[in-house]
């Protein structure tokens, strides 16, 4: 009993803990968000242009609902470390000359802020600095529009635009490989040939004004300068990840604990209620003492509540600390000034609560046992359960069995309610064990599939603006490139009527063998001229089939509207991108022969060289090396919400043990009597265990394919779960998930049957045939 | 069965009683808290006796039994069921002694309530060596026409038989009865009793009952008396009583 009521308290503590520590992280994460957002003023508005001359500024402030308004020069640079081989890219930002910008204001964490008369000062990334060791002080080698520069870092800032850093244009953070300066509007104008104009636009909105319209007026205003389209905070990037990371965190907090929760008070339920049965003499004598229901049943209940405040207040602390570790986890993550944990009060109480709700609720339908009982009923010894109504079920099978095994047969027949339940219980953990090695072989497979089977060049170069298709053939003739696939990638809106997304075409030759589109079996597609190729994630996204049209608002060059007809799905994991053949995209664009990437395949032994001529090179924008990349992306998804999965792992090895262990234990503990009778009759033990195991191997075997079954849907639902608007968990299935799934929960059935026999064998048995029953 | 070389046997084995025991004492718990349920018993039972354990509760009677019975071992002393030293065996050989030589009859029955009165019995007459056909055994106790009929559709009587039925499926050397009309009214009580002489008679086993119904005790060959952990007497009974004679 000691032992049970601790194991559930441990359970109700897993659920409380999580409850906390989750809603906690939630809370601690909203909160710091939204201060530092606050406190550094954060824009609500983007977008980008060609260019404009600063008159343009005061157009845009009179738009109404806009109540701030800063235009700043941004550019893209490389930075070249000596230490790294490949060049860094990197993006750079003005400051006004004469006072901090009035949004996205950076904080500054070291040294001091640039000096407008000094043109050669920056403030770096911190994140990128402490990468790569540097500190105010330290010089910075930097290609801006084609012209290198010695750069003195004069401070380390954060800023709320960049809590979570990703290249244009790629997808997975990493601070060694991005960084982002500031300058003086003066010096970076000058390096980029900006003086009185600006590029980049921040706005804030009053609280009253719609985010649409004012997105729409500015971008009539920009239209005539080359105005990219601007989009509200939900698509700036380090926004929408941080936010999405928030939410997902938030979702789990709501369904994960619960589980837990249901658990303790299934387990509970039985556990009291086998006590009331086992107490029932005691309970007569103390009614006919003159004790009412009530009183008895607060005994109980007092029990119950004592196990879950228990377990409640374990949960809490363990929640507090495992919040505490969480929030180390996030700053590497999430690039917060500082990150404390809040524990959410509500948690606290909303846990405690739960607990005590989920227990009391367990524990009152062992209450109706106890007011069911009148004294003098409760003083006799219970009738034996009754076998003759379903006992004889199967009676022509059960001539063909020994006694043992009839009697396994009958205790599973008798009460089919009660196997259903053990059954499902177990089937569950079969389930949720299935689908989690099954999503954990589905991470490998996007792994796989993306980084060897999509993409198989090494090395993927970007020029700073679409050059002609000749550039592919000069970095064929450097020396260790063993091939070279030239493609070019458009930012562009699509649209479908109301659904809209921003993203690129990616132009590819129409037989690409480096990188690729591929089919859901895996075989490449052919790209047409006459047609867009959408990944999956995409189509859905635009609630679009091949044979319709979309719209492509292209967000480059002459910013063409143009209407293309999608042509076929392709399998993609991660993003959602959209292909289309090379010449053909570049036909409907009017710039015929240019690229903006080329894949390479090297020799790797000559990389090191390799990557000093590309560092060379002026047009190129960056390079990015595949397995940089894949890293970055494993490191993602162990560290961010991805890393939930082990958790259900461990989820889903207590729930099959729990259940499995309490069934056998129930088992015993029902027929301690029964069982003690047999050894008194001259069964051996393991006779004995034959007829106590019997009815758990058999509820087990039964369990295994239902619940494999189970697990099948429940990891398409799972699967979907883990997916986000980043990557999509592919659906695997192989024998091993399944083998090793139900190796597991005969592994837990055999170590539970192995502790309970032990407890049978050790029966003392002159004590349990004293017992009444 | 002289096997006087065994090592099992002691110098007080005799093949010729079935149970024998020398200073045999039960301490349940140490220390202060000690309680001595058997202080020092010495006891011959001959052959296919009925024998009485007679005493108040916590005389030390049941704990004898259970001791005689392979259910539980003593403290210190030594007890010998025939020629073999029951104090030397090993959990797997009390198991093999029981299930070849030893029946045993609750106060509550304990019968299995999955299977039927037949199939109890069957349990029994599946493991045992030489066992006697199951339905021979209900008949015995006076039960073949419910044979088919699971525990929770028998009377208390009912049952007891059926546990009897069980007990002596095997043809036990001894037949052990804790209490076994304790659960039971008067009238179905001696019914059982009866049962329990006709075993006796018919099969030649020993019967030894534990009880602290005196009135019992008149059907016996032999009755012990117990007080305090100790055999106060032993009588010899000369004159048994139909066990339909005896008053509760």
């Amino acid at each position: 009993m000691k032992v049970q009521s601790l194991a559930i308290a441990a359970v109700i503590a897993v659920g409380v803990m999580l409850l906390v520590m989750m809603s906690g992280v939630v809370t601690s994460l909203t909160e710091t968000q939204r201060a530092y957002y606050e406190r550094n003023h954060f824009a609500d508005v983007f977008t980008s242009l060609k260019r404009a001359p600063a008159s343009v500024l005061r157009d845009l402030r009179a738009i109404p609902g806009i109540s701030v308004v800063e235009g700043r020069v941004a550019g893209s640079a490389l930075i070249n470390m000596p230490s790294q081989a490949v060049p860094i890219r990197a993006q750079a930002l003005s400051l006004p000359d004469l006072h901090l910008p009035r949004l996205n204001v950076p904080l500054l964490t070291d040294g001091r802020l640039v000096d407008a008369d000094q043109p050669d000062e920056i403030l770096l990334l911190r994140s990128f600095a402490h990468a790569h060791d540097l500190l105010p002080g330290d010089y910075l080698s930097v290609t801006m529009n084609g012209n290198r520069r010695q750069l003195a870092i004069v401070g380390l800032v954060q800023s709320p635009e960049f809590l979570y850093s990703v290249p244009p244009g790629e997808l997975f953070s990493e601070d060694k490989r991005f960084g982002v300066f500031w300058m003086s509007n003066t010096a970076l104008a000058a390096a980029f040939d900006m003086r009185g104009a600006f590029n980049d636009v921040l706005i804030s909105i009053g609280l009253q004004a719609r985010e649409a319209a004012v997105i729409e007026a500015v971008d009539l205003v920009l239209k005539p300068y080359g105005g990219l389209g601007a989009y509200g905070r939900s698509d700036q990037i380090s926004d929408h990840f941080t936010t999405q990371e928030i939410t997902s965190m938030r979702d789990a907090s709501k369904s994960v604990p619960p589980i837990f929760l249901a658990v303790a008070a299934f387990l509970l339920n039985i556990v009291i209620s086998r006590m009331v049965q086992a107490e029932r003499e005691q309970i007569g004598l103390i009614k006919a003492f003159g004790y009412n229901d009530w009183e008895v049943g607060l005994h109980y209940l007092k029990l119950v509540l004592v196990i879950a405040c228990f377990g409640a207040l374990i949960g809490c602390i363990l929640g507090i600390a495992a919040g505490r570790g969480m929030m180390e986890l996030y700053l590497v993550y999430f690039k917060f000034p500082a990150l404390v944990f809040q524990l959410d009060p509500s948690s606290f109480v909303i846990g405690l609560g739960v607990s005590i709700f989920a227990a009391s609720l367990g524990g009152l339908l062992v209450l109706r046992a106890v007011f069911a009982l009148t004294p003098s009923e409760a003083m006799r010894p219970p009738t034996p359960p009754d076998y003759s109504k379903r006992g004889q079920w199967g009676a022509r099978f059960s001539q063909m069995l020994d006694q043992p095994s009839r009697m396994v047969l009958r205790r599973l027949t008798r009460a089919p309610g009660r196997m259903l339940g053990s059954m499902v219980g177990i089937a569950t953990g079969m389930a949720l064990s299935v689908a989690m090695i099954s999503l954990l072989a589905g991470f490998d497979r996007t792994i796989e599939l993306t980084f060897d089977v999509l993409d198989r060049s090494d090395v993927t170069v970007t020029f700073i603006h679409p050059v002609h298709e000749n550039a592919a053939l000069q970095l064929s003739k450097l020396d260790g490139v063993t091939s070279v696939e030239p493609a070019r990638a458009v930012s562009v809106i699509f649209r479908n009527g109301v659904k809209t997304s921003r993203g690129a075409v990616q132009g590819y030759i129409a037989s690409p063998r480096l990188n690729r589109a591929l089919k859901r079996d895996l075989s490449p597609v052919y790209l047409r001229q006459d047609g867009l190729i959408l990944s999956t994630a995409l189509a859905k996204k635009l609630d679009i089939r091949p044979g319709d049209i979309l719209t492509l608002e292209i967000r480059e060059g002459r910013q063409p509207k143009l209407d293309i007809p999608v042509a076929g799905l392709a399998q993609s994991l991660i993003g959602s991108p959209a292909y289309m053949e090379l010449s053909a995209l570049n036909r409907v664009l009017s710039e015929p022969d240019r690229i903006s990437t080329a894949f390479l395949t090297i020799d790797a032994s000559k990389q090191e060289n390799i990557y000093r001529s590309l560092k060379a090179m002026p047009g190129v924008a960056g390079v990015s090396v595949k397995s940089e990349a894949r890293d970055s992306f494993v490191k993602m998804l162990n560290e961010g919400s991805g890393s939930t999965r082990f958790i259900m792992i461990a989820i889903a090895a207590i729930i099959t043990f729990g259940i499995v262990y309490n069934a056998a234990r129930i088992g015993f503990a029902e027929r301690e009597r029964d069982l003690a009778s047999l050894r008194v009759i001259g069964l051996s033990k393991g006779e004995t265990a034959f007829v106590l195991l019997g009815e758990l191997a058999v509820v087990t075997l039964v369990a295994l394919p239902v619940g494999g079954l189970v697990g099948y849907f429940l990891t398409f639902a799972i699967a979907n779960g883990y997916s986000t608007d980043l990557y999509q968990i592919p659906v695997t299935f192989s024998p091993r998930s399944f083998g090793l799934a139900g190796l597991s929960v005969v592994l837990a059935a055999i170590c539970s049957g192995w502790l309970v026999k032990r407890d049978a064998d050790n029966l003392e048995l002159v004590t349990a045939l004293k017992t009444r029953e | 069965m002289s096997g006087q070389t065994s090592a099992s046997q002691g110098p007080a084995s005799d093949p010729q009683m079935v149970f024998r025991t020398r200073n045999l004492e039960k301490i349940y718990g140490e220390g202060e808290a000690a309680v001595h349920a058997l202080r020092g018993v010495n006891l011959d039972i001959p052959p296919a006796e009925i024998v009485v354990l007679l005493g108040a509760s916590g005389s030390g009677k049941s704990t004898l039994l259970n001791i005689l019975g392979g259910l539980d071992r003593g403290s210190n002393g030594d007890v010998w069921f025939g020629n073999q030293s029951l104090s030397e065996m090993d959990d797997a050989d009390l198991t093999r002694y029981r299930r070849d030589h030893v029946g045993f009859v609750f106060q509550f029955y304990n019968l299995m309530p999955s299977l039927t009165a037949l199939e109890n019995v069957q349990l029994v007459t599946e493991i045992a060596d030489h066992p006697m056909d199951p339905k021979k055994a209900l008949e015995l106790v006076g039960l073949d026409h419910r044979q088919s009929h699971f525990p929770a559709q028998l009377s208390g009587g009912e049952q007891q038989r059926v546990a009897i039925a069980r007990a002596i499926a095997k043809k036990p050397t001894v037949l052990f009865c804790d209490e076994p009309t304790g659960a039971l009214d008067s009238q179905t009580g001696r019914s059982i009793l009866g049962v329990l002489k006709r075993v006796n008679e018919e099969i030649g086993s020993s019967v030894l009952i534990v009880t602290h119904a005196a009135d019992t005790a008149s059907m016996a060959h032999r009755i012990i008396h117990f007080s305090d952990g100790t055999i106060g007497k032993i009588e010899l009974n000369e004159h048994r009583a139909n066990p339909e004679d005896i008053v509760w």
